[in-house]
């Protein structure tokens, strides 16, 4: 299975992201903002880092990089698409995530190793997990908070929307310690924490981020 | 040549933690009683010629999808010639 990392200007996370692909067993393929070409790729992942040195906000100009563009009609067609940090960030500014991150309610940057728990595994990026299964994983931001209105909040938890939430420490202030979304059909997911961190022992606190990549590999099979 | 300038501020129902952070020092420094404080963004956008017609449509488009994010910010825009 091929599975497309974004490279943005900026972006620091992409190398640990193709590995972690590489890792559950996948083919990372590198893809580049500049470029409307998603190379036939099975899947994409949008990855951490400062796209465009965060300038605006957070994911506002990358949203209109020219890979971005491909990208928003592919994912609306069903193309699945993990946004991990700053790439849950552009998901929101794209609209294919409704509610958007905001500055950290303690305005530090929170570095930590954060407990979380599985909240939906419907999804095409958590199908490997247990229903409510309790993980740790590296999270990292300055902007992180999660906010949307109460309805939208609502719907996403009425509709099993949250795939994960914070326990012990909500580290930015999310409305209702939400650390991850996905969308109606289940292809589109973000996260704030960074499971690609946390796939080998030698690197990561745990490999509790490894099913994420699984998981896809798992979906695309079942799907095809 | 036209000035267009657009404000942008978090709508008031979104948590605001550097505009509290403010208001804390602006208490430290002694200034009693202030009740609150909003953070915001301005940009001052100069432009070649008059804006009007699809220029300034789009202009209005652009602060709305891309100087705000109207999820959590509202804007506005006044045109000084």
């Amino acid at each position: 299975m091929r599975i497309g990392v974004v490279t943005f200007p900026g972006s620091l996370d992409d190398r640990d992201a193709a590995r972690a692909v590489r890792i559950a067993g996948g083919e990372p393929i590198p893809l580049w903002h500049g470029d409307d070409d998603l190379k036939s790729v099975d899947a994409v992942v949008l990855p951490g880092g400062f796209s465009y040195g965060d300038y605006l906000r957070c994911g506002a100009i990358a949203r209109f990089a020219p890979v971005m563009h491909s990208l928003v009609a592919a994912a609306e067609g069903g193309l699945p698409v993990l946004g991990i940090c700053n790439g849950f960030q552009i998901l929101c500014e794209s609209h294919l995530l409704p509610g958007a991150l905001t500055r950290n309610d303690s305005l530090h940057f929170v570095c930590r190793d954060q407990r979380l728990r599985i909240e939906d595994v419907t999804s095409m990026w958590t199908s490997d997990f247990d229903a409510g299964q309790e993980i740790v994983i590296p999270l990292k931001n300055g902007e992180g908070g999660y906010v949307a209105d109460e309805a939208t909040l609502d719907r996403l938890e009425g509709e099993g929307r949250v795939i994960a939430r914070y326990l012990e420490v909500n580290p930015n202030g999310s409305r209702r310690d939400i650390a991850g979304i996905r969308n109606e059909r289940g292809n589109v997911v973000g996260l704030m924490p960074h499971p690609e961190h946390a796939v080998e022992a030698l690197t990561g606190p745990t490999t509790d981020g490894l099913p994420f990549f699984t998981s896809i590999l798992t979906s695309l099979v079942a799907a095809a | 040549m036209a000035r267009v300038v657009v404000d942008v501020m978090l709508k008031p129902e979104i948590l605001d933690p550097q505009g509290r952070a403010v208001q804390g020092a602006l208490g430290r420094l002694g200034l009693t009683g202030v009740a609150d404080v909003r953070q915001g963004k301005q940009f001052v956008i100069e432009v070649d010629g008059e804006l009007e017609g699809e220029r300034l449509e789009l202009m209005h488009k652009l602060a709305e999808e891309l100087l705000s994010n109207p999820v959590i910010e509202d804007y506005r825009m006044r045109v000084e010639a």
